[in-house]
């Protein structure tokens, strides 16, 4: 839709997000947010809460103390007694402070008391290398969520996505981790896209093909699906056709479009920011793997995130990121 | 034993006993099966601390949220988690509360208002602010009480949860049953302040520390922590003082443990002493009490023999209850 769609007005991240947030909390009173300086005069450090406090009021929209064990906590209690928080975490790193909230409480409770009490609540947080923010600001984590049965983790790559996945998100009956690459937050130029008014759903696990091709299926989520449509773009000229899937949601995980796309290609790569080694691309490439071997004309490659932490400096920073040249590459590599 | 002029009506007092003595019995029981081989499984003994749950438990309402930890038999009875669904949740049995999927760490009983039981020290907490949030933002008097141990007084959690109900006024009674040992650690070792209840003074909230084997006098500070909350007036940390009988888990040797110690706390083991009481001061007669604990144990009796009964679950249960709408598969 949002390569397409000229019938509505052009949004960045942010606005979209900010949007989604609006709808859902004047559809339902149960929704409410809380984080750390969500609420006016700021509207979040990003502003993605820009006006929401003053629409809906401090008791609905509540800036917290820095103290995310306690944010995530509330959360879950009131998910359980009925309510749809949506909880902000600053940045993704921060999460290491409160995983024991995110993983053994919002991801566990529903099981451990046999189903008896769901946690619908979403955790917001803003994430990604690019703005010079050095090494405990700049993580894309959404590995160590994937990894715990019983959230549901999403990773949008439009604005249109952004809104459309989050009010999916809300109104979901699991926690669902939703991740915000705030290099796209305000970036219209780069990142923009229409973006439907009122309440527009996206269901989870259904892969969006954002560019058809028969030589090659780039696999991404997020901002690396710009860099994924780039290099398709590029290869383009020297006659390599590329079919780029936006997964959209991690968990659940679309693997049939997938898996139906490699078939038609016969190669893969798989694209992501995170750090390569044990990223969510390790998995994608074990499934192709497992469930297309004997189809495959080259093995799937993995482009990630250098595995270190993310450097300071900027062109150690670009170096960490993968690149339009990285995808390009790996794409040369078995397309030889 | 003298009668008190700050004790409750009569009726109270019998339900205080009626409570303490079916965690009593029902800890008894569980010990004995444990130890005869009848039964196996992670065992985390309430005994000893039976007048703390029973002193909240007299002041809520059904409708008011329990949220407790992985030693937390006495608060689910204390809150009225049935016994057939809880030994059966015990035995890991399909006709239990969380049909078997929880465990003793993690008992759940919406009905009754248990709602959530963690294996994480401390983490209850934060969590229980949220069931305090809601019942605000909902408009209603419904009280949030949530047991920890003096140990959780040490982590991070507690520190943020305090904190958050201190600034929002969320009702919510924080109830720190100190029994003196964090696991295998005396309290003197981690913990560099004599009372925990010195720690609300952080939080803005009042901080009362109670004699938690004494009935009458935990009965009245649950009471004004509850009244409090229930009025929106905002929450209050009550350290109730007890000691834990039979060490962090069944079968621990217990070697950090004073043996004289232990011995003179087992010999001032309060639910007889409050048993002497109400007989004393003529609360109750001989037959009335035996009536009671016979009836007790029976409805024990009836409750073991459910869960002994009941089947394991079935092996599709693996699979559900992860998401509420996706499959899973291995």
């Amino acid at each position: 839709m949002s390569q397409t769609d000229t019938d509505h007005p052009v949004l960045t991240l942010a606005m979209a997000v900010n949007q989604a947030l609006d709808v859902a909390m004047g559809l339902d009173e149960k929704v409410f947010l809380l984080g750390e300086d969500i609420a006016e005069p700021s509207g979040g450090v990003y502003k993605v809460t820009k006006g929401l406090s003053t629409k809906y009021g401090t008791h609905r929209v509540r800036k917290t103390a820095i103290s995310e064990t306690a944010i995530i906590g509330a959360a879950v209690g009131a998910a359980i007694a009925g309510h749809r928080p949506v909880a902000e975490i600053m940045m993704f790193d921060f999460i290491a402070t409160c995983l024991d909230q995110v993983t053994n409480h919002a991801g566990k409770i529903r099981y451990m008391s046999g189903g008896q009490t769901p946690v619908p609540l979403v955790i917001r947080t803003s994430a990604g290398a690019g703005r010079g923010f050095g090494a405990q600001h700049s993580e894309l984590l959404e590995a160590w969520c994937v990894h715990t049965p019983g959230i549901k983790v999403v990773v949008p790559s439009t604005p249109a996505d952004a809104k459309g996945l989050l009010l999916t998100a809300i109104f979901d009956d699991d926690p669902v981790l939703f991740i915000e690459q705030m290099m796209m937050y305000w970036d219209a130029k780069r990142y923009g896209g229409p973006v439907p008014p009122g309440d527009v759903r996206i269901p989870f696990g259904v892969a969006d093909i954002k560019r058809e091709g028969s030589d090659v299926t780039l696999v991404s989520y997020g901002r690396q699906v710009h860099d994924c449509l780039a290099t398709a773009e590029k290869l383009a000229a020297d006659g390599i056709s590329c079919e780029v899937v936006d997964l959209r949601t991690l968990v659940p995980c679309d693997e049939a479009t997938v898996l139906a796309s490699v078939s038609k290609t016969k190669r893969a790569v798989v694209v992501h920011e995170a750090v390569t080694r044990c990223g969510f691309g390790a998995e994608l490439s074990s499934r192709i793997h497992e469930e297309l071997f004997g189809e495959l004309a080259a093995p799937v490659q993995r482009v990630g995130g250098a595995n270190t932490p993310i450097p300071y400096a900027t062109n150690l920073e670009s170096d960490f990121l993968p690149q339009v040249a990285d995808i390009e590459a790996a794409v040369r590599r078995i397309t030889g | 034993m003298s009668e008190r002029p700050d004790a409750p009506d009569r009726d109270t007092l019998l339900a205080m006993f009626e409570i303490q003595s079916r965690i009593k019995l029902c800890d008894e029981r569980f010990r004995s099966m444990l130890t005869s081989g009848q039964i196996q499984l992670i065992y985390y003994s309430p005994r000893g601390q039976e007048c703390i749950s029973a002193g909240w438990g007299v002041h809520l309402r059904p409708d008011d949220y329990v949220v407790t930890i992985y030693r937390g038999l006495h608060d689910h009875l204390a809150k009225g988690v049935p016994l057939r669904e809880l030994w059966a949740e015990f035995l890991g049995r399909a006709t239990g509360t969380c049909k078997g999927k929880g465990g003793p760490m993690h008992i759940t009983h919406p009905e009754s208002g248990l709602m959530v039981t963690t294996g994480i020290v401390g983490s209850g907490i934060p969590i229980a602010n949220g069931f305090g949030l809601a019942a605000q933002l909902n408009g209603t008097d419904q009280v949030t009480v949530v047991n920890f141990g003096d140990g959780a007084s040490n982590i991070g959690a507690f520190h943020e949860g305090l904190n958050m109900a201190g600034v929002w006024k969320l009702p919510v009674v924080f109830v720190c049953q100190n029994n003196l040992y964090g696991e295998h650690t005396p309290m003197a070792m981690s913990t560099p302040v004599e009372y925990i209840s010195e720690r609300a003074a952080s939080y803005g909230m009042p901080g009362v520390t109670v004699n938690g084997n004494d009935p009458v006098a935990t009965w009245k500070v649950m009471g004004e922590a509850v009244a409090r909350a229930r009025a929106g007036e905002g929450p209050t940390l009550v350290e109730a003082r007890t000691y834990r009988f039979h060490g962090h888990l069944m079968g621990d040797a217990m070697e950090y443990m004073d043996k004289d110690e232990r011995k003179a706390a087992m010999e001032a083991d309060p639910v007889p002493a409050f048993r002497a009481w109400l007989l004393d001061n003529g609360h109750a007669t001989e037959e009335q009490l035996a009536e009671l604990e016979e009836t007790i144990t029976a409805a024990i009796d009836d409750a073991v023999e459910f869960a002994m009964n009941s089947p394991y679950p079935d092996a599709d249960e693996l699979y559900t209850d992860v998401y509420a709408d996706l499959t899973v598969s291995k």
